[in-house]
């Protein structure tokens, strides 16, 4: 019973950590973005807290370079479960521009589990509360996943 | 034995942990709301704080490798066991002034400090350099408004000539409520201050320090121990103004206008201390010590020389 209640508060509670692994700071300006009063999200209870050991969430931005990668195990390991990695950005969601830079693994999944993706180069504000809205389950999904390969692409042009 | 389900009964429920807990978060929200407000926002649901306290409460409890666990996990408790006495004396002594027994204001004074030091053991034996940051500030903060804080309860004592909270109510039905008092008025602002400081608001958060040192001697806890620190701050939201105005506005009257004076002393406290929380920066700890030493200890001092000429 208190597990059942305790997954309706969480979806109600979510504090979020921000961590940068080597974005332009776009990301990080408009995930900033949406904490000030104009977009106001503690009305859905999301807070911006300053210690991992408090975050529900980890906001990733950024492709994961090389140097990064303990420090963004170390910082997953940290965080208290249950958690939710939300990839915020283009680069955090598959490397971006920098897919195959040499300094740079890829993007967040690489390297940690990924629960939402978050695209856009910088996503809006409202792109990433509409993000979080979903995945926390407030509004409905719109979209559906596709994937998409080079050899794939190739067949669908021939026919 | 009915005597010890009584006591249980007052401590875990009625005056104490459940009821002011309660309470505590509900003005929690009170506070994120008006902090809201002022920030032209909308602010969370009045459920909020409640909500969090499950959430964290279903967390897993990380403790850090190398931290000492027993002043680690017992830190929160002590805190909270503090909290629930002072509330329970509080409330005992509004309802009933007889329950009152000697000493007991000096008790309060006693188990008041249990907060902080929960937060200096459990920051100290954390072993996160942050920990250690928030842990020698807050020893500080301590050093620095300890001192007008018992001048200023040592004011009381000295007006109404006893140390039970039960006659001190009790002076102030018969001569009038002492923040009347040139005395008593002075006490009762430097009160004000030091309960500022008591709760860790801006300008005087420096032990915590969100943006600075990620939550100070907070820093290291999560889950559990974690939400037992947040609703021993929710309470001393609580008790902390009930306890200023027992000192100085005298007993609650338990009838409907009695109830009503109380609850709008109350809301008058609490929101002169939201006030200046949400339009003040945050102050240096030198500055604060300064602040505290130099400017409200003479002010308590000079409210403690008033009350011993009779004024």
């Amino acid at each position: 019973m208190f597990k059942d209640l305790f997954q309706r508060c969480f979806k109600k509670s979510i504090w979020v950590y921000h961590t940068n692994t080597g974005a332009c700071n776009g990301c990080d300006i408009e995930v900033i973005n949406v904490l000030t009063p104009y977009y106001d999200v503690e009305r859905f209870g999301v807070k911006l807290v300053g210690s991992p050991r408090y975050a529900d969430a980890l906001l990733v931005s950024g492709p994961v370079t090389r140097q990064i990668v303990p420090a963004l195990k170390n910082l997953y390991d940290s965080v208290p479960d249950p958690k939710l990695v939300i990839a915020i950005g283009s680069c955090a969601a598959g490397g971006g521009i920098w897919y195959d830079a040499y300094n740079v693994i890829g993007g967040v999944d690489k390297v940690l589990p990924v629960d939402f993706y978050i695209p856009g180069c910088p996503p809006r504000p409202e792109a990433i509360i509409h993000g979080v809205a979903v995945a926390l389950g407030l509004i409905e999904k719109k979209v559906a996943p596709i994937t998409l390969k080079d050899e794939g692409f190739e067949k669908w042009m021939k026919s | 034995m009915d005597e010890i389900v009584k006591g249980i009964f007052y401590v875990a429920v009625f005056p104490g942990l459940l009821f002011c807990g309660s309470v505590g978060l509900l003005l929690c929200w009170v506070d994120r709301k008006v902090t809201a407000r002022i920030q032209s926002r909308i602010g969370p649901p009045w459920y909020q704080c409640f909500i969090d306290i499950v959430k964290l409460m279903g967390k897993t409890m990380i403790i850090p490798r190398g931290s000492r666990r027993a002043g680690f996990l017992l830190a929160p408790l002590v805190g909270l066991a503090g909290m629930t006495l002072v509330s329970t004396i509080v409330w005992r002594v509004n309802i009933r002034p007889g329950a009152s027994f000697i000493g007991d204001s000096i008790v309060v004074l006693y188990l008041l400090i249990l907060p902080s030091l929960a937060l200096i053991l459990g920051g100290s034996s954390s072993k996160s350099p942050f920990g250690a940051l928030g842990t020698s500030r807050e020893m500080k903060m301590m050093l620095a408004y300890e001192l007008p804080f018992i001048i200023a309860i040592s004011t009381v004592i000295i007006k109404t000539e006893t140390i039970l909270l039960g006659e001190i109510v009790g002076f102030q039905s018969l001569h009038g409520v002492l923040i009347g008092h040139p005395s008593g008025g002075i006490a009762f602002i430097v009160c004000l201050v030091c309960m500022q400081a008591k709760l860790g608001y801006i300008p005087f958060d420096i032990p915590e320090a969100e943006t600075e040192i990620i939550g100070g001697v907070l820093a290291e806890y999560s889950g559990v121990s974690l939400a037992i620190f947040k609703i021993t701050n929710a309470m001393m939201l609580f008790i902390l103004p009930l306890f200023l105005m027992t000192l100085f506005l005298g007993k609650i009257h338990f009838n409907v206008k009695g109830i009503l004076v109380a609850l709008v002393e109350f809301l008058v406290i609490l929101l002169l201390i939201l006030l200046v929380k949400t339009t003040h920066p945050r102050l240096r700890i030198d500055q604060a010590v300064k602040f505290f030493w130099w400017i409200v200890t003479p002010a308590a001092v000079a409210g403690m020389i008033l009350a011993l000429v009779g004024i």
